[in-house]
């Protein structure tokens, strides 16, 4: 390995950047504290899950996807949503989105290894995943879309981590990331984040069982909603890295992000008014989905107030960062950054996943309710996902500033 | 290969008995690690009987797709699964792992003018193929449903009155069989296929319990298996096929095999069978003389969701 220091090899660039994870103050042990809880808590639940199977969830033979794959698809588009700050900062050389890339792709692998547990969690028999693997098992390709995403989200998750990994660890060794080394790969997952969201989409949207998903506007929709609650999110963690480190971040960046995000929202809108427009415009038997979701069927409304409140929320957000008189400010910014990923959380989430098994194909309703068992291990999961993201960041707010200002000493560490 | 697995109970057996010495302990240590991994699976303890229903599970986890597998392989599995079943219920089973015969297409025909709702199909679809008594499922449904409509989603899947019911007709449904059918498409894992004589099966060892094909299927045929099934043993059926109706277990997909048990014996599904008043009529649909081509040839038969362009093996008609 050519470094211009021996002694800082792989080596000790992996404890170093453990050290740094680990170090900090009262409250982020605390905060840590609470994370690990969480996990504890969906670890246990997991385990009873294990046990007794699927039967101690909400789901039912109707409702056969509940809350992880509500997630998991929310989720998809939280990754997704790096290339947002991909693409201007390694292609249009963009300083201000060079500052924090390497923050976005850390939300993006955490979400990813998010929605990689939230499909493990929800698997029948997750032992016998090595079904799916090429070679010791049958993997259905091209047939099946689960195997394409399958493939593109563990493409993404390589791409996601080894360029900053590379980025990190060279600029730890003093040293210029070399272009022809990583650029290629910048490129590719420019296309492979598009592609993760829309296989996605066809996952849903390849299936004429469920008129609710099968709408050539679900996959253009997810992306429009992804770049508008991804964003949101490494908003909301650059506004805390801003308000809790000493790491600066410049505020054009939260200027550029706002205007990423507005644009992104009010397509989505339009996107969601057009559906609207087509399921109750004239109210076809396929509309009866989306009657279940915004108005209630049969007597069964257990959607209508998220949906709502999901609505409300889509809109505050959309509006607050339109006509922004603080012009920028982060208690502001996070409000409307808050307020905009709750409510596509909501809609993108069991408002999208739900109403496509009701009524079943055989016109019955049924409400879905989860189980707190698995409440708790969705939470794990989130959990799980917050750690991966606070611990990758750390390291790189370190790294980062000593090598702009072109002395690293890694002795005298700590945030 | 096939010398060793012979061979392996008894090394495991003798280890286990913890009167070894150092050496065959060394000699035994590739085998102990199997069987330590496949009891910390099943979570046994070291008697020989659990020793060998380690054994016996370990190699099923490892066994391959069913229609990778030779007739050897075929056969060794269906002798394995007997003997657990001999092992954990204490039930003698016989499964059978029957080919598909030549120049058979199976083909489901269904009177609504003649059924009257009484679910003896029901009935008899759960005693044969074993279904899970605890969460009721069933293969087939009968819908009740108003004249003036001809399609089931539209009528009532859970009367519970006395049939039949004046001004009332019915309508069955369960799985089509289709023979470009979207379940098959969508599994990740090639463990749901349709066999050469039109029957969708399902292998429930390879199946991963993702759920996508039941997603898929725009007539709800599929059934998941959210907990452990519940038979008692007095009613287990001990004829059991493979593809078909063997003791499924929790996180697997299972669904209406037209009872390959019974069918590929040359037998009526047990719907089929059951029928008091001669609605359900099943047969080869490349026999000429069959009956249900004589239906298909003489009734006007319509199928349920054509426009999705699936195909389905199951026709309806009337008098």
């Amino acid at each position: 390995m050519m470094t211009t220091n021996p002694k800082k090899g792989l080596i000790v660039f992996i404890s170093d950047c453990i050290r740094w994870s680990l170090s900090g103050g009262v409250v982020f042990y605390i905060y840590l504290a609470v994370l690990l809880a969480l996990m504890g808590a969906g670890i246990y639940a997991y385990g009873r899950q294990f046990q007794e199977g699927l039967s101690i969830t909400g789901m039912s033979d109707i409702v056969s996807w509940g809350l992880y794959i509500s997630n998991f698809t929310f989720f998809v588009g939280v990754a997704a949503a790096a290339v947002m700050l991909i693409l201007p900062a390694y292609i249009y050389k963009d300083k201000d989105f060079h500052e924090v890339v390497i923050i976005g792709e850390s939300v993006a692998v955490g979400a990813l290894v998010m929605c990689l547990l939230f499909i493990t969690v929800d698997m029948g028999g997750p032992i016998k995943v090595w079904h799916m693997i090429p070679g010791i098992g049958l993997f259905n390709w091209p047939s099946s879309i689960l195997t394409w995403d399958v493939l593109v989200l563990n493409g993404y998750l390589a791409l996601n981590t080894l360029v900053p990994l590379y980025i990190l660890y060279s600029n730890y060794h003093n040293r210029e990331p070399v272009g022809w080394k990583y650029r290629p790969f910048v490129f590719l997952s420019i296309f492979w984040a598009v592609s993760i969201h829309m296989v996605t989409a066809f996952l849903y949207q390849g299936l004429p069982a469920r008129p609710f998903w099968n709408n050539p506007l679900l996959g253009p929709r997810f992306l429009a909603s992804a770049f508008a609650a991804g964003p949101a999110v490494i908003m909301m963690v650059l506004i805390a890295i801003k308000e809790r480190t000493s790491y600066t971040i410049d505020s054009a960046i939260f200027l550029k992000l706002k205007r990423i995000i507005v644009v992104a929202a009010v397509i989505n809108l339009v996107m969601l008014f057009s559906e609207v427009f087509k399921e109750f415009y004239t109210f076809t038997h396929h509309s009866l989905a989306a009657q279940y979701l915004f108005f209630g069927l049969e007597g069964h409304n257990s959607l209508v107030p998220w949906i709502w409140t999901a609505i409300a929320l889509n809109i505050t957000g959309t509006l607050l960062f339109a006509f922004d008189p603080t012009k920028g400010n982060p208690r502001y910014l996070m409000v409307a950054a808050a307020s905009l990923f709750a409510g596509i959380w909501i809609e993108k989430g069991f408002g999208l996943i739900i109403p496509g098994f009701v009524p079943s194909p055989m016109g019955e309703v049924v409400d879905y309710t989860p189980s707190s068992f698995e409440i708790f291990i969705t939470l794990g999961v989130l959990a799980a996902g917050m750690l991966v993201v606070t611990l990758l960041i750390k390291p790189a707010l370190v790294i980062l500033p000593r090598y702009k200002e072109g002395h690293l000493e890694p002795e005298t560490a700590g945030l | 290969m096939d010398h060793e697995k012979k061979n392996a109970p008894l090394k495991t057996a003798g280890f286990l008995d913890n009167r070894c010495t150092r050496r065959s302990f060394l000699k035994g240590v590739s085998i102990a690690a199997a069987a330590g991994s496949a009891s910390l699976v099943t979570g046994g303890c070291g008697s020989v009987a659990s020793s060998e229903e380690a054994k016996l599970k370990w190699q099923e986890f490892f066994k391959k797709n069913y229609r990778l597998m030779t007739q050897e392989e075929k056969d060794a599995t269906v002798t394995r699964l007997e003997r657990l079943s001999k092992l954990q219920r204490g039930l003698d089973i016989q499964m059978s792992n029957q080919e598909p015969h030549n120049n058979v297409l199976f083909g489901y025909a269904f009177n609504i003018t003649r059924c009257k709702g009484y679910m003896d199909c029901v009935e008899a679809c759960v005693q044969e193929n074993n279904l899970d008594r605890q969460s009721k499922t069933q293969y087939i449904r009968l819908f009740e449903l108003d004249p003036g409509q001809l399609d089931p989603t539209s009528g009532d899947g859970k009367y519970f009155h006395e049939v039949p019911v004046k001004d009332k007709f019915y309508m069955g449904v369960q799985c089509y069989h289709c023979e470009n059918a979207p379940c098959i498409k969508a599994c990740p894992t090639k463990a749901t296929w349709r066999e050469p004589d039109g029957i969708v099966v399902v292998d429930y060892d390879w199946c991963i319990g993702c759920r996508y094909c039941l997603a898929a299927c725009p007539y709800w045929g599929r059934r998941f298996n959210w907990g452990n099934p519940v038979v008692p043993k007095e009613e287990i059926n001990t004829k059991q096929h493979y593809l078909g109706n063997r003791m499924r277990w929790k996180g697997v997909m299972e669904k209406c095999t037209f009872c390959v048990q019974r069918t590929r014996q040359g037998k009526l599904p047990a719907c089929a069978d059951a029928c008091p008043t001669g609605s359900r009529v099943f047969g080869n649909l490349l026999d000429p003389d069959s009956e249900i081509r004589f239906v298909l040839k003489n009734k006007k038969v319509f199928r349920f969701k054509e426009e999705l362009n699936t195909d389905p093996k199951f026709w309806y008609f009337m008098d």
